[in-house]
């Protein structure tokens, strides 16, 4: 039995939050408590890296596989990475330590119950990504509303009871339908092991139902149009910190599993239902982006960006080509670092000014010039401009979508210059033109720690863009592998 | 020569409830001897059962209308638990309210004997005795603070309302034993057959009466008023203990003299869970006092509980018992939270009261969270696991329906229990409540939320000892 590093991963968090709920809270900036979050967060991450060092590419079974008894003769805790899922679990160790470096000035009140609320999301998230079994799965699947909730209730914004409960029973309501449906396949099955679901294959005449209980909890979490309305007001309502983790992290969960129960565990009925989902991302990528043009608040625009992006990453899935779904897992990924950097920067100058309305901004390039060369690049890597991990994504998403269908590609094309219009449009009128607002020729530039958060999220984008492969060797061959499967899965019936 | 052993327990509680009634005449100034004997009793017949029942698969005694075994054995232990746990943490609420007295503790006693012989009854005679034994005592416990209105009013509408579910009970039995020509369980089982077209009302009847003392909609009228008024160590009490009997009565009933008329009740109990969880999950929404919020949530939580039994499955008992286990658990958590909420000998129970409580005590209100998340089923809480063993079960029975319905008003249920977590986490803070509460209460409180917290850890083994359990 080797060292159970992915139990490890998933627990250290919540040894961290322990023993930060062992310590006294003090008023204001608890430092104690912020460097024990942060030193927890980065071995996670550290050893997350050390998982991806000896993490074997060639491969796409399941490796670092931890398979132990957990209710008898019923249910196993089981988890494992391969190609796809890795990827995920870097990005989530990497993204919730530059939170915590992040709560600085966002977080007022009570920061050391708000580190605990990050610790234990991030251990949830973790096992979201590992969970190779779909009880084991379900279970942290819901267990990171606790948390969320908590986040966006307490540290929240004006409305934050509102978006909270939204939040929480939109996407409450969402599971459930698949609490029913992975029950029913251990009926139907007589386990809940994914990977031996892979090899036994569920029977097609029950495929179509289950896919769609599925698909009811992925869509809400995703969130495809119309269940997406969540989404802006759990956005602009939470702290910085929050945004940063339920944009990064928490919306990729769904497409997480679109890729490893919808497609793995049902191809048939994924082939069926191809065209409501090609329907419903056309419909998000295009209808949201012209709503995000229309905001007038900075963090909701971002947040229907996210809609829009996430659009993107559902029709690459179900493209079913291997360019359309490695395209989906690098916008997955690169959506993760964008989008949280680009909540970064908006909480950068809203702690300074407490507005995130575009109109109080403006010439702000004047008074603050490093923020809006960093604002510059996340701006861009949101567009996809070549050069940054956002542009693979996409590009890789439209050629898959090119070669399965046409038309969907060509409306999926005008969502791109949607997405440049909106976000040009937007930096636009935060960084350039006259600086009217006479506070903003107070505004400080960022401080140290921004800075070193914004470049820490700025290199990978970067890198990622002129040097895809690491990304696409991890996930070349579990892809290559997904597909086959499900067109032998397909071809047989 | 019948082995007396088997119903020792029952034998030495009564023992002990006349010695104890003796001696609280005889001395004066009794009342803390009296608690202290009580719980020595209860826990000496917990360990009795354990030791002389717990191994029986299954014995009957005079002439069949006892029956000992592996449900009943199980059952009688988590009532007696259930009854020490509340006896152990009433005293200070009693003292408060100057109603600390010998009647109390020989009340809760009398009654759970009363429960232990329905328990054990494979009789229809010996099953109404016993259930009259503990409601009797029941009506006397929910008056039990006499001085104030509300407590007697409670008092009179759950007389009422039990003697009437009682009086339908009887009928029922009544009519059983007119088509079966017998009392005994086994041999109306064997007697009974679905042909007899008046033998559906006594069914009938019988589920009617077994619906009220279980609080099921629609036969749940009595069930917020007499929460809301009863002293609230009694209703804590009336949410545990008696729903376990009932519930034990439920499934004897229906797997045993009833098992051959699984389609003439199937129907019934599917409706009476459907309707108790929507009922349950909608009307607690606008309450604004926390008993009768949690009478409500109790309704819907039966409706959990029934689901697992309408299944006509081992599995469905099974998982039914460990819901209301689980239950039970969440329950005395969140009543131990209830009665912390003291400030100067004056205790809260409004809903409003919590607002902010987070600020000013951090400990209860994450025991809160926690015990409300439990309830409203979110993982990995146990009030998650019960609900997924229950519809597991269901599910067996591709009782899709039931399940989805059960499921969709979770959600709705979810709503209220988040609306106290954002009273006590979003809202101002009200002024401090005392903290010096009894030890036996802040131990309570703590091992019953460690264990909500837990139990995902260990989950095998509440399954293997319910596993036990088979009743078909």
């Amino acid at each position: 039995m080797n060292f159970p590093i992915l139990s490890s991963l998933i627990l250290l968090p919540i040894v961290g939050a322990l023993f930060l709920f062992f310590t006294k809270d003090k008023e204001g900036n608890n430092l104690t408590a912020k460097y024990v979050a942060l030193f927890t967060t980065v071995v996670n991450f550290l050893i997350s890296i050390y998982l991806w060092i000896s993490f074997d590419q060639s491969t796409s079974s399941f490796q670092f596989v931890e398979d132990r008894v957990w209710i008898e003769g019923f249910i196993n805790y089981k988890v494992g990475v391969d190609g796809i899922s890795i990827l995920f679990i870097i990005l989530s160790t990497f993204i919730t330590p530059i939170c915590i470096i992040s709560v600085n000035n966002s977080v007022k009140n009570r920061l050391r119950d708000f580190l605990i609320a990050i610790l234990i999301m991030e251990s949830f998230m973790i096992g979201v990504f590992c969970a190779l079994d779909l009880v084991v799965f379900y279970l942290f699947f819901e267990a990171g509303l606790i948390p969320m909730f908590l986040i966006i209730g307490i540290w929240g914004g004006a409305r934050r009871v509102y978006s909270a409960f939204k939040f929480f029973l939109y996407t409450l309501l969402g599971s459930v339908l698949m609490l029913v449906a992975i029950i029913s396949i251990y009926w139907i099955t007589g386990t809940t092991d994914v990977v031996q679901l892979y090899e036994i294959g569920i029977d097609v005449k029950y495929q179509n139902l289950l896919w769609l209980a599925f698909f009811s909890s992925f869509a809400v979490k995703t969130p495809m149009w119309p269940v997406h309305t969540w989404l802006p007001d759990a956005h602009v309502e939470a702290p910085t910190a929050g945004s940063v983790l339920l944009a990064a992290i928490l919306l990729k969960m769904a497409g997480y599993g679109f890729i490893r129960f919808s497609l793995g565990l049902f191809p048939i009925a994924s082939e069926v239902f191809t065209p409501l989902i090609y329907t419903l991302s056309v419909i998000a990528i295009i209808f949201t982006s012209l709503i995000a043009l229309m905001q007038e608040d900075m963090k909701k625009l971002i947040a229907y960006s996210s809609v829009a992006h996430m659009g993107f990453v559902t029709l690459g899935i179900f493209t079913l080509q291997q360019q359309g779904i490695e395209g989906s897992i690098i916008q997955m990924i690169s959506h993760g670092l964008v989008s949280a950097a680009l909540f970064l920067t908006v909480g950068v100058v809203y702690d300074r000014m407490h507005s995130r309305l575009i109109s109080t901004y403006g010439g702000l390039v004047s008074v603050i010039p490093k923020y809006s060369i960093l604002f510059m690049l996340f701006a861009l890597a949101s567009l996809g401009l070549p050069g940054t991990s956002g542009f693979i994504g996409e590009f890789l998403i439209l050629m898959g979508a090119f070669k399965d269908n046409f038309l969907v590609a060509v409306i999926a094309s005008i969502g791109v210059i949607l997405g440049a219009a909106y976000m040009l449009w937007l930096y636009k009128r935060v960084v350039f033109g006259k600086l009217i607002n006479e506070d903003l020729k107070k505004i400080l530039d960022l401080n140290r720690s921004e800075y070193f958060i914004l470049s820490c999220l700025a290199a990978p984008i970067l890198f990622f863009g002129f040097y895809p492969d690491p990304l696409i060797n991890t996930i070349e061959v579990s892809v290559t592998d997904l597909i086959n499967m499900h067109n032998s899965n397909i071809a047989s019936k | 020569m019948e082995n007396l052993n088997l119903v020792l327990p029952e034998i030495f509680i009564s023992l002990s409830i006349m010695f104890l009634l003796v001696l609280g005449v005889f001395k004066k100034d009794s009342s803390k001897i009296t608690f202290i004997l009580s719980l020595f009793t209860i826990l000496i017949t917990a360990i009795i059962t354990i030791n002389e029942t717990f191994s029986v698969s299954r014995e009957t005694l005079f002439n069949e209308s006892v029956v000992i075994d592996s449900l009943s054995s199980l059952m009688k232990i988590i009532t007696l638990v259930g009854g020490f746990l509340v006896l152990v943490i009433s005293s200070s609420y009693l003292k408060t309210f100057k109603i600390y007295n010998i009647e109390y503790p020989i009340l809760i006693l009398s009654s759970i004997l009363g429960m232990m012989v329905m328990i054990s009854s494979n009789d229809l005679i010996v099953f109404y005795m016993g259930l009259e034994l503990q409601s009797l005592a029941l009506y006397v416990l929910a008056t039990y603070n006499r001085d104030q209105l509300k407590s007697s009013e409670a008092g009179l509408k759950y007389f009422v309302l039990s003697a009437l579910s009682s009086g339908l009970l009887l009928y029922g039995c009544s009519l059983v034993y007119g088509f079966s020509g017998s009392t005994n369980f086994d041999i109306i089982s064997n007697q009974l057959n679905s042909n007899e077209y008046f033998l559906t009302f006594g069914i009938v009847f019988i589920l009617v009466g077994l619906a009220f003392k279980i609080s099921a909609v629609p036969f749940h009228m009595w069930a917020p008023d007499v929460y809301e008024g009863s002293p609230t160590t009694v209703t804590l009490f009336f949410t545990m203990v008696p729903k376990i009997a009932a519930l034990t009565v439920f499934i004897r009933f229906l797997y045993v003299p009833f098992l051959n008329l699984i389609d003439q009740w199937q129907m019934i109990i599917v409706f009476l869970s459907i309707a108790s969880m929507i009922f349950g999950a909608v009307a607690a929404i606008g309450q604004t006092n926390i008993k009768r919020l949690i009478a409500y949530s109790s309704i819907s939580h039966i409706g959990y509980t029934l689901a697992g039994l309408a299944t006509a499955s081992n599995e469905g008992i099974q998982s039914s018992i460990i819901y209301i286990s689980i239950y039970v658990v969440m329950n005395l958590a969140l009543f131990c939270c209830l009665l912390m909420l003291r400030r100067k000998d004056q205790y809260y129970e409004d809903i409003s009261d919590l607002s902010g409580l987070s600020k000013n005590h951090p400990i209860l209100s994450l025991c809160l969270l926690v015990i409300l998340f439990s309830l409203a089923g979110i993982p990995p809480l146990a009030g998650f696991f019960a609900k997924f063993y229950v519809f597991i079960a269901v599910l067996e029975q591709s009782m899709y329906f039931l399940a989805i319905v059960g499921l969709l008003s979770t959600v709705v249920a979810a709503f209220y229990y988040l609306r106290i977590i954002k009273i006590i986490y979003f809202d101002k803070e009200k002024d401090k409540y005392d903290t010096d509460h009894s030890l036996w209460l802040k131990f309570s409180l703590t091992v019953s939320t460690i264990l909500i917290l837990l139990y995902f850890i260990f989950p095998s083994q509440l399954i293997e000892v319910v596993s036990r359990i088979n009743i078909i």
